[in-house]
This record gives structure tokens, sequence and C-alpha cells, in this order.
């Protein structure tokens, strides 16, 4: 059976011994390097010696790359129906409350729009700490309202993507979300409107293979899971080998289904100079970084080697003059 | 949002659920080839996505409908073991849906009507999928369903599972037969999932709700085709002419919309799917 809309975002151990479980989630899974959270937030939640990427959430990834003061949110109050009645162990409701609660979110996706290096845009971001950032019927909605939104104010849009997959919970109409949101990218294309698709760890099933697939411009984070079926799925299904790299960003750049891949410190930088590239607007010129006080400064110097690893097959950076 | 509705249907119990996926998945169901062979007067199969290769898992063609030429795509399941694996078990790779939407742009370029049938399990899980592009196919055959130009209806005539199914559910006018089901995920992977345990199947099929009476009343499918008493697999030469005559008669009415009309209308039903509180 091809379980394809599964929550399945294990990444692969390579076959090795089972990595001691983090200390705190603020400890490195790949390098055991500890961090304060002061210090996560600083370094955006990449880890400093080994360059892993973190999770963060949707409000933080929109800090992130919105301008300071950009950010106006719509479609707040969008929170779900219980359409099935969808019970398991835990009725679908409170398993909505129990994640209401520990993030502080109504759903798993928050849309506005806001500047990105001061090109104007709508944006849509997920957020995986609620149920898996889970596609269901208000995810749907929030993304086909960015599009709208976009098409309204004559905006680009700029997705983030972070997802296992459909909501089960919320069963054929979460299917119908995929539908959705592709109708919603038709209307934009119509529109003539840019779309620029940030794909992170992970994004696997309905999202992988609706909205998050069609972007003019498909950017990846390093390392992220990026596949329709995960690979436990594919593992249990098919008995095949997995190659070390199955369904990561590296993986998907190498056979043509990602144009960029962007470390963290550099996405915001990417996403500006694309949305200013694809709205005709005047050439991105980043701000110039002064200094060890800056953190993405220090942080880009401190990855270095992650970094020669990634400009060898990230043509964005071709280009680059003086770099390293 | 028909939701009220629903509601009381689910009160009918959760038997029907689980006699609706094993009815789907019947050995003796007829697949996509076994209608095209009776509703079609001559039937051309096109092969290959001209880039990497031929797809079994879907079936793709210009038949003779009724006295118009109507571009087909649909899955294709296999009934004996031999079968089963050359079809994949109906699940598409990204040439599967690469070589379907080679079609649809014929359809669409010289004006016939896309009728797809939907019969999965679910797209093609593995390593080479992976590597060709399942995501990105499974999205663009949405899409460029969702912009043609022409009449396109789709019905699911066995299991329509997951994004695999979707990639060809996009429609101005979307059936669903009797004893189909569709559903965001197979029974088995929801209960591998949410209760840990596959052999939970049939609960996790209760839950989910996939049957057809059930996506009606969710505004997933806009009508319900019959089936002969007992099921399709009883009959297939009934099976075929109720499908037909369900198909003709959403063709003729889609012909009479002005295309731009017909496009905006199949737009907007996929964007207000779906149920929330604001
Ligand atoms: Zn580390």
């Amino acid at each position: 059976m091809a379980e394809n809309i599964s929550v399945d975002v294990s990444r692969l151990d390579g076959g090795g011994p089972p990595e001691p479980a983090p200390r705190t989630r603020n400890t490195c899974p790949s390098c055991n390097s500890h961090y304060r959270e002061d210090e996560m937030v600083a370094n955006l939640r990449v880890c400093t010696n080994c360059g892993h990427h973190f999770p963060v959430t949707a409000r933080e990834r929109i800090v992130q790359l919105a301008d300071e003061g950009s950010f106006t949110e719509i479609a707040r109050s969008l929170h779900s129906d219980d359409p099935l009645e969808f019970a398991d162990s835990k009725p679908y409701p409170e398993r909505l409350r129990v994640a209401e609660r520990t993030t502080g979110l109504r759903d798993a996706a928050i849309a506005g729009s806001c500047e990105i290096g001061g090109t104007a845009t709508a944006l849509v971001v997920l957020d995986f700490s609620f149920l898996g950032g889970s596609m269901g019927s208000v995810v749907g909605e929030k993304v086909a309202r960015a599009a709208d939104l976009a098409v309204e104010q004559r905006l680009p849009l700029v997705s983030v993507s972070a997802s296992g997959g459909a909501r089960m919970q919320e069963g054929v109409l979460a299917l119908m979300q995929m539908a959705k949101t592709v109708s919603a990218v038709d209307e934009l294309r119509e529109a003539g409107r840019p779309f620029v698709s940030v794909l992170v760890h992970p994004t696997t099933g309905g999202v992988a293979a609706s909205y998050a697939a069609l972007g003019d411009l498909i950017i990846a984070e390093p390392g992220a899971l990026l596949s329709f079926s995960g690979p436990r799925v594919v593992k249990q299904t098919t008995g095949e080998d997995l190659p070390d790299d199955f369904g990561l960003a590296e993986s998907n750049f190498r056979h043509g289904h990602v144009d960029l891949i962007v470390p963290r410190p550099e996405l915001r930088d990417a996403v500006a100079r694309s949305l200013a590239l694809l709205t005709g607007g005047q050439p991105y010129r980043p701000p110039v970084l002064v200094g060890d006080l800056d953190p993405v400064g220090a942080l880009t110097r401190a990855m270095s080697g992650m970094r020669r690893r990634i400009s060898d097959m990230n043509p964005f950076r071709n280009g680059d003059a003086g770099d390293d | 949002m028909t939701t009220e509705r629903f509601r009381r249907l689910r009160r009918r119990g959760d038997g029907e659920a689980w006699h609706a996926v094993q009815l789907a998945r019947h050995q003796d169901r007829p697949y996509t080839l076994d209608y095209l062979a009776r509703m079609c007067d001559d039937f051309l199969e096109l092969h290959g996505d001209r880039a990497e290769g031929d797809d079994a898992a879907v079936v793709s063609g210009i038949g003779s409908f009724r006295g118009q030429t109507v571009a087909f795509v649909g899955h294709q399941k296999g009934r004996d073991l031999k079968q089963r694996t050359y079809r994949n078990f109906g699940m598409p790779s990204p040439e599967g849906y690469r070589k379907a939407m080679r079609v649809f742009a014929i359809a669409a370029r010289l004006g016939f009507p896309v009728v797809t049938l939907i019969d999965t399990p679910g797209a093609a899980p593995g390593v080479r999928a992976e590597e060709r592009g399942q995501s990105g196919a499974i999205a663009r055959s949405q899409l460029t369903l969702m912009g043609l130009r022409v009449p396109v209806v789709a019905c699911v005539i066995g299991e329509g599972s997951s994004g695999g199914a979707l990639a060809f559910g996009i429609a101005d006018r979307v059936l669903m037969q009797q004893n189909a089901i569709y559903t965001v995920i197979s029974p088995e992977g929801c209960a591998a999932i949410l209760w840990k345990d596959a052999g939970e199947a049939r609960r996790a099929a209760a839950a989910l709700r996939p049957t057809a009476d059930a996506c009606l009343a969710l505004g997933v499918v806009d009508a319900i085709v019959p089936e002969p008493s007992g099921g399709a697999h009883r009959d297939h030469a009934k099976a075929a002419e109720l499908l037909g005559d369900a198909i003709q008669i959403e063709l003729d009415v889609l012909s009479s919309i002005p295309p731009p009309q017909r496009r905006a209308a199949r737009r907007a039903k996929f964007r207000d799917m779906g149920a929330f509180v604001e």
C-alpha cells in the first residue's frame, strides 16, 4: 500500500548507532553542541558548530524574514471545524486544543503581508509544531487567502512550508485542500504574480505535492527532507535500500526539483533578492555586515565550511565575488 | 457547507464504510481499460511521457465516446499477479502523471473534452519515483487540469486514495461510483499512524468516512453514479453503461458553458472546499 500522506518525517540515520536523545530542544542532534535560548534566537536556530538547522516556529520565521515591523496578519481568527467528528485515541477537537495550548496558534499556518528587503509581499508560513504542520481546511484556506491577497494587491507570494502532509483527521476534505491551494496558484499565475516557495524540514505528502511544488522559484534549506513519501514508508513498502540522502534537499537539487539550497542565515537575502528580480524592482543590495556584534555575520563566518560545501551546488551563489 | 447533513449521515453505521472499502478493491471490479473497451467505439492508447518512459499504472488515450472524440486518462490496476506487478498495483510514477499531462495538452489544443477515471491506492512510493519528482508531477497534473479550456469530468471508479488519486481529480464535475471510496489516506495507512496498528483499518475506515454518500454530503463530489445490483463487479457491461450515461449527461451540460466561465467555475469549486470557522 502506498501511504503517501503520512506524517513520516524521519530522517535517515545512516545505519549508525542511534543518536542519544537530545538533552534539551536546544541541543544539536548531530554534534551535541548546546545553546542557550538567546543564542538560538541570535543564531536563527542554526548550530554554529556543524550547521544543523533546528526547527523554527512560524512566528519566529516571520521575524527572521520580514522587515522589522512590516508584517500584518490576515485571517487570524480561522479555526478548524470538526467536519468528520473524527476520533482515534483522542477526539480531533481535543488534539486541536492541546496544539493550541502548546503553540499559542489556532492552526498550523500564519498568513499576512509584509516587506522582505523592501519588497512588499504576501506571506504564508506553516508551523510544524502544530500537529506536524498538517494541512487541513484552515491551512488550505490561509494559503489560498495569501494568494488572494497577492492577486488583489498585485504582490508576489512567498510561502514557507514545513509539513508532514494532509491532516488525516479532516478526511477527504484535507485531500481537497491540495486542490484548493492549486486553484489559488492557478489564479496567481493568471494574474501574473510571482511565487517563491521555500521548503524547510520536513515538507512531505500533500503539501509537497500541491502549492509548495508550484513556486516559480523553489528554495530549500540544507538537509531538509522534501519528498512525497517519507523514507520509512518507502523502506517498508518497497524494501529498497535507500540512499543516504534520500529525499533530502541536496538530492532534490541534484535531480532538478529545487532551484536553490540556501542556508538559513542567507535565506532572507536570497528571498529579498528573488522578490526584487521577480517583481522587476531595483536589485536588492543586502546590508553590509560589520563586526562581530552582528550575530548573522559571526554565524556566517562560523559556518564557512558548510557554505563552501553548499556553494558547490548552489547556482545562486555562483556570481558572488569575494565570498570566503 | 453541508456539514449538518453529513453529521446525520454518519449515524448510519460504521460497517458501511468498510463494506465500501472492500467493494472498491474487489478484484473483479471493472478497471479503466474494462470501461474504455465498453464505453468507446474506438480507443487509441497513447504511450510514454516523451522523456523517461511509459508508466503502465496509467492508461491514457483518445477514444470515440457516443459520437464524439474524448481524451481519457485513468489509473489501471491488474487482475492477476503478473498484471498487478506490471501495472504496479495502479500506483503511478512521475512518468505516468507526465504522460497524462501530455494527453491533457493534446485535448486542450484539439478541443476534446477530458474524462479521468480514478482508481489507485496512491502514488508509487520509491527512490526512483522521488528522484524523478513525484511531488511536482502530482502538483502539476492538478494545475494542468485546473487550467484546461475544455470540459473535464472525473469519476472515482474504485479506490481514490491520497494525492495519487487527486492528481486526476480536478474537474468541472466530479462523479463517484456508488461503491467507490475517496480518501486522504488508505484506512490501513491511517490506522498505522493514528492507532499504531494497521489491523485497525476497519475503525480507521469508519473514522475517515470515504463512502460516496459521505463525499457527496461534504461537497467533494457532485453526483453518485449507480452500479449494478450488488456492485460493479457483478456486471461489467451494465456498470459501463451506467457510467457512460452519467459521463454523457455531464459532458452535454458542460459543452454549453463558455470556456472562460467553465474554467472560473472549476477553480471556484475547489477554492470553496473545506470546513472551518471564522
Ligand atoms: Zn551541531
